[in-house]
């Protein structure tokens, strides 16, 4: 019990510190780090909270991929991040303002609200126990049957992310040299060598 | 304080959602960080759906958790292409610029 609290309000903590410094970095790449430190930390969390399937799923989706993309894009465009920060104060007054009767109006929507006792019978897929069918097992059972539909539509908005970012970012440039490997193979050997004779005295032509 | 419940895990995605909502005010010229707020706030709602998920027995928070997850990469991928594309034609990526598609 002790290890867990103790677990808790470190992954928490260091969750909402990298949170804070995600938005308050001077440097975008320390903003992408600090973002991966606060994924890694949900990450703990969810394996408190017993979902290691989705743990993992969140490591190695958000930052094996979508952190690292972010860290591509910061390195490769050339951007003066300074001027970009012009305004940081000027905004801040409204932000927090705004921020803080969110954050308000969350904390009274938790504090006044309890869970009914019967609702624990309602569950739409009741959580087998942990100790037969793992985490993992679970998911991929409720996934692949009455959610398969679902599933594949996911899938099919990941294929139309990838070919729409293809799309958006492939272009061709003129006056870059290229491998025809169709021309290569095609070649053949009448084309490329001759037999010259060559009489004394008298050069190549 | 020792023993963790569902209003503690509710607590902690609700700091990070609202960062996330300070970040886009804070940073409004930076589409970089904004779009870091985006995952941020995605961040919290899984950690809500989760939350619920463990708490009420129920394994379809967990799912649903899953295709949030499979949205926000999405999401990413397009918004960063579009990203590039942009600072590739205008050579900045400052948001107040971007007027372009009010016509």
């Amino acid at each position: 019990m002790i290890i867990q609290a103790i677990s808790f309000w470190l992954f928490a903590g260091v969750a909402v510190a990298s949170g804070v410094m995600v938005i308050a970095a001077r440097n975008p790449v320390h903003s992408v780090l600090f973002l991966i430190l606060a994924f890694f930390n949900s990450a703990g969390l969810f394996v408190l909270l017993g979902a290691e399937f989705l743990a993992m799923i969140l490591v190695i989706v958000y930052v094996g991929a979508v952190a690292v993309l972010f860290l591509f894009v910061v390195m490769m465009l050339d951007i003066n991040f300074v001027e970009l920060r012009q305004g940081f104060l000027q905004y801040l007054p409204v932000g927090a303002l705004i921020g803080l009767a969110l954050f308000v109006e969350l904390v009274l929507v938790f504090g006044a609200w309890v869970v009914a006792p019967e609702i624990a019978a309602t569950a739409a897929a009741p959580m087998p126990p942990p100790a037969q069918v793992s985490n993992t097992a679970a998911l991929g059972a409720l996934l692949y049957t009455r959610y398969v539909y679902a599933f594949q539509a996911a899938g099919m908005v990941l294929l139309v992310a990838m070919i729409g970012a293809i799309v958006l970012t492939l272009r061709r440039r003129e006056g870059v040299r290229k491998q025809r490997i169709g021309q290569q193979v095609g070649r053949r050997r009448e084309d490329s060598v001759e037999v010259v004779k060559v009489r004394p005295r008298e050069g190549v032509s | 304080m020792l023993e963790i419940g569902l209003a503690h895990y509710l607590t902690v995605a609700a700091i990070l959602f609202t960062l996330g909502i300070f970040g886009i005010f804070l940073n409004r010229k930076n589409v970089i960080i904004i779009l870091m707020s985006i995952e941020l706030m995605l961040l919290a709602v899984n950690l809500n759906f989760v939350a619920f998920s463990a708490f009420l027995h129920d394994l379809v928070g967990q799912i649903f958790a899953m295709f949030v997850l499979t949205v926000a990469a999405a999401e990413a991928a397009i918004g960063l292409a579009i990203l590039v594309v942009y600072f590739r034609n205008r050579g900045t990526i400052a948001v107040e610029d971007i007027h372009l598609m009010k016509g």
